[in-house]
């Protein structure tokens, strides 16, 4: 027997970490989402293909404008001496993260500008005409359009990539700490932006491509998820102990039924069906993937907060 | 170069409070939150069973995950000693140095900055001891440095079978509980 009593008892600390509300799961899914975004827009791009993609060139830089300001929002909410938030811009710090996000956000926004320029939304051009002037010399070049494609699919994978480090780097949390975490969470944003441009674009071609490509990502996402768990479990006891949270912990239910039932393997299996025709295309597959990626932000948030070096050994 | 750090006695100690007390006094530590603490840890099978009591602070590690993962660069090694502190003016508040640390040793002030123990450097640099020390009604706890080989808490871990917390985590805590 071992029993451990402390007399410490600090507000959002005892008896497990309760620093990260729901700010931090938002703004991981939507870094992740706008992440996504950033990689198809920048593929298209890149491609030369934007003239076909309406949805995915048009809409997608700017809608990843706003989801990111909202993100960002959450973010700033987050903070507990939000007069000092400016001071992550007085330096960098190459060990923190943090930093490096701080500072890859802030050029994700140019990023993000001079994709949108690249196919100007209608609405914009009409209430903003010298926009089309930049535009058309940005278009002009094929160069520059490539450049500007592959800026964003660099900045929306180091984004996306980043949105995992940020949690693995935490050694002291045994959940977060896995290196796959980086790349899990890049492709769980892919699938959702694929989701998203499925889910709302009119042209059926796009939609249908991005539908299949949602597929490869799923089945990526579920390989992602598969090796972390396998690296948590044959890990150490406190890894093996921190991944039994949401293998059969209180984080199990909303982990096996939200995220790998309905978010992953449910919307694979009717996406596959429609794309040879057995069935028709539903909304509800890629509305339940977007809910998936936001609720995999959160079970893995809030589990990693619980898991612990001291309390898990304490369990035996 | 001084590297301070503490021994502390686990066969002395009670488990007054007194160095919880006595910091929160010396430090205005807000209610509800606490920058030391005590530990009782009991290890054995009834009737053959060990306690132990410890008093619990920041490890002041050399390897600081929390130093590391600051965005803002407002926690850092201090140039004294190899203490870890927070420039309250430099911190946003957001937590990672809360997350970083294996030992929970870290807060949110309610003024909104990471708060800890400071190993009451601003005592230590008029020549003082910090405040929990001070206080031990059994002489349990040491303070002094660790590079230096003659000094009170080098002789106590050379003279003694000793052990810190959570060193699998990898940290490098610098303090360290005589058994």
């Amino acid at each position: 027997m071992r029993e451990l009593t402390l007399t410490r008892d600090n507000a959002l600390i005892d008896p497990s970490l309760q620093i990260w509300g729901w700010e931090i799961p938002l703004y991981l899914f939507l870094g992740g989402l706008v992440a996504g975004m950033m990689i198809i827009s920048g593929y298209f791009v890149f491609k030369g293909r934007h003239k076909e993609v309406s949805c995915s060139c048009v809409a997608l830089p700017l809608l990843g404008i706003v989801l990111l300001s909202i993100g960002m929002l959450a973010l700033f909410l987050d903070l507990d001496h939000k007069l000092y938030a400016w001071r992550m811009y007085t330096t960098f710090q190459v060990a923190s993260p943090m930093s490096w996000g701080a500072w890859i956000l802030i050029l994700v926004y140019p990023a993000l500008l001079a994709g949108m320029l690249v196919r100007l939304p209608a609405f914009l051009t009409a209430r903003l005409p010298w926009l089309k002037t930049y535009s058309a010399k940005l278009t002009a070049s094929e160069g520059a359009t490539r450049t500007v494609g592959v800026v964003n699919m660099l900045l929306g994978a180091m984004l996306g990539i980043y949105t995992g480090i940020l949690l693995s780097a935490f050694g002291a949390r045994p959940l977060w700490n896995s290196p796959v975490l980086g790349l899990l969470f890049l492709i769980s944003g892919l699938s959702t932006a694929a989701a998203f441009v499925h889910l709302v674009s009119r042209d059926r071609h796009e939609s249908m491509m991005l539908a299949k490509a949602d597929n490869g990502f799923l089945a990526a996402e579920l390989a992602l998820l598969t090796l972390f768990l396998i690296g948590m479990v044959s890990s150490t006891r406190v890894h093996s102990e921190a991944a039994q949270l949401i293998l059969t912990g209180s984080f199990a239910p909303v982990f096996w039924v939200f995220v790998v039932g309905l978010g992953i393997l449910i919307p694979l299996f009717v996406q596959t069906l429609a794309m040879r025709g057995r069935i028709a295309h539903t909304p509800v597959a890629p509305m339940l993937v977007i809910a998936g990626g936001l609720i995999l932000r959160f079970v893995i948030v809030y589990a990693g907060q619980v898991s612990h070096w001291t309390k898990t050994a304490l369990t035996k | 170069m001084t590297r301070y750090g503490m021994v502390i006695d686990t066969t002395k100690c009670v488990g007054c409070m007194d160095c919880v007390v006595a910091c929160k006094t010396e430090n205005s530590v807000p209610e509800g939150f606490n920058r030391d603490w005590i530990a009782y840890e009991t290890n054995g099978t009834y009737p053959n069973l060990h306690m132990e009591i410890r008093s619990e602070r920041c490890n002041h590690c050399d390897n600081p995950p929390c130093v590391y993962c600051c965005p803002c660069g407002a926690s850092h090694i201090h140039e004294r000693g190899g203490v870890i502190l927070v420039h309250h003016n430099k911190c946003s508040g957001c937590k990672a140095c809360i997350a970083a640390c294996p030992y929970d040793a870290r807060f949110i002030h309610p003024d909104g900055y990471a708060d800890k123990c400071t190993f009451c450097i601003h005592r230590v640099e008029h020549g003082l001891e910090p405040a929990c020390i001070a206080v031990c009604p059994t002489r349990c706890m040491h303070f002094g440095d660790l590079d230096d080989p003659n000094s009170q808490v080098n002789t106590l871990l050379q003279s003694r079978r000793s052990s810190s917390l959570l060193g699998e985590a990898g940290t490098k805590p610098q303090i360290f509980y005589l058994t």
